[in-house]
């Protein structure tokens, strides 16, 4: 459903973000795109949704250019970026004035995933706090039904019972004609929830492989538990180590994310070359 | 549901499932919860539940009826005492046999005790 292309892109001409960047997402699955500081996550983002336009290369949705941003393109797309500026209306109004845009938009779920996160519909949106407003547009994009739902950071501003919520809310909105895409930093947040992992860098998308497939080929263990031969990275903390060995049991073993995303930003290649 | 560390979320969720039908809370051929209403329910990504229904589906403790959903096997409880069985004599047993062998364990300390132990808890026999 969506398909980067040999894709370049920078704010300036000299200094590229992504150089020669492929990547295919498909529909039914929720992504969750790693990457560090400034590697450029919700520039990719933006690219995808029609907001910058690539250097070099090309970014197409349903087979439509991002760039040209056409209707058929828009109406099936919600973009919640992680800070947004929301007008002087209710949550009612803001649903009158804007859900027609989007033919799939489903009032009942609105209202219904609304009263979930404990939000009144009445309120006015710019006088809500971030986490409130934040849920307001988490709410509006689920209920638009469009087939890519992107999120910058949406559990940043969220308390602990709206995370759980959240979590919730995801799990039971993802259908197989929708392609959720979630960058964070807050990877615990969401570990249960992503079902395909993205890590963006140095201008690459260096791994985009499903956490089953990563769980069947790599076991994230204690060192004593690791498999000696195989161990491909390994993390000291006060107690001890912490590794990422080749999986040889037969099993599949829960995925250490934070642990994977330090050995891959650590340029530990043998980490991906093994998940190839 | 908090999830442990150690193991993939599908098999928690296995897990999860069998000790229902185990307790008795879930009874034969009734019919499971939803993919959905069980991925809300966990706030777990709704392929991870397929990935656990489909894995318990193998081991026949429950089974898919097109178009309905999954039920509960007939004989559900046999085919998870095998499995749990299964499990315990590839997975339990060789972490309790190392910690045996680095203690210096032997095989009569713990028989003897295992006596006790149905002394102890489980009087009829």
């Amino acid at each position: 459903m969506i398909e980067l292309t040999n894709l370049s892109f920078g704010y300036r001409k000299k200094e590229l973000l992504f150089w020669n960047l492929n990547l295919n997402l498909e529909t039914g699955h929720i992504y969750g795109l790693l990457g560090k500081n400034g590697a450029g996550k919700s520039t990719l983002l933006k690219n995808i949704a029609g907001l910058v336009f690539p250097t070099e290369g090309t970014c197409k949705v349903n087979g439509l250019s991002a760039a040209k941003r056409l209707p058929s393109f828009l109406q099936e797309l919600f973009f919640i970026p992680e800070e947004m500026e929301l007008p002087s209306l209710s949550g009612n109004e803001y649903v009158r004035r804007t859900a027609h845009f989007y033919p799939k938009f489903d009032h009942a779920q609105f209202y219904k995933v609304l009263a979930e996160f404990n939000v009144n519909p009445d309120d006015n949106l710019k006088q809500l706090s971030f986490g409130q407003q934040k849920k307001v547009m988490i709410t509006f994009g689920l209920a638009t039904n469009t087939s890519l739902l992107i999120m910058d950071e949406p559990t940043n501003g969220l308390d602990i019972p709206s995370k759980v919520q959240f979590r919730r809310i995801m799990a039971s909105s993802i259908t197989e004609d929708r392609c959720m895409i979630i960058s964070t930093h807050q990877v615990r947040d969401l570990d249960s929830l992503i079902d395909t992992l993205l890590v963006l860098h140095k201008k690459e998308i260096v791994l985009n492989k499903s956490l089953d497939d990563i769980g069947d080929r790599l076991l994230f263990t204690t060192s004593g538990n690791a498999n000696k031969e195989g161990v491909l990275y390994t993390a000291s903390n006060a107690i001890g180590n912490n590794t990422i060995s080749i999986n040889n049991q037969q099993h599949n073993n829960k995925v250490d994310m934070e642990l994977l995303f330090n050995a891959i930003i650590d340029d530990h290649t043998a980490v991906i070359e093994s998940l190839k | 549901m908090e999830f442990r560390e150690n193991e993939a979320i599908y098999m928690q969720i296995a897990g999860y499932v069998t000790e229902n039908i185990m307790l008795e809370k879930w009874l034969p051929e009734e019919k499971l919860p939803s993919v959905r209403e069980l991925a809300s329910d966990l706030q777990v990504n709704p392929l991870t539940v397929v990935r656990a229904y489909e894995f318990l589906q193998g081991k026949e403790v429950i089974a898919n009826k097109r178009g309905i959903g999954f039920f509960i096997a007939a004989d559900a409880v046999q085919k998870v005492k095998n499995y749990s069985k299964e499990r315990f004599l590839g997975q339990e047993l060789p972490e309790l046999f190392k910690s045996m062998y680095l203690l210096g364990i032997s095989v009569e300390d713990i028989a003897e005790r295992f006596e006790i132990f149905k002394a102890q808890n489980y009087q009829t026999k």
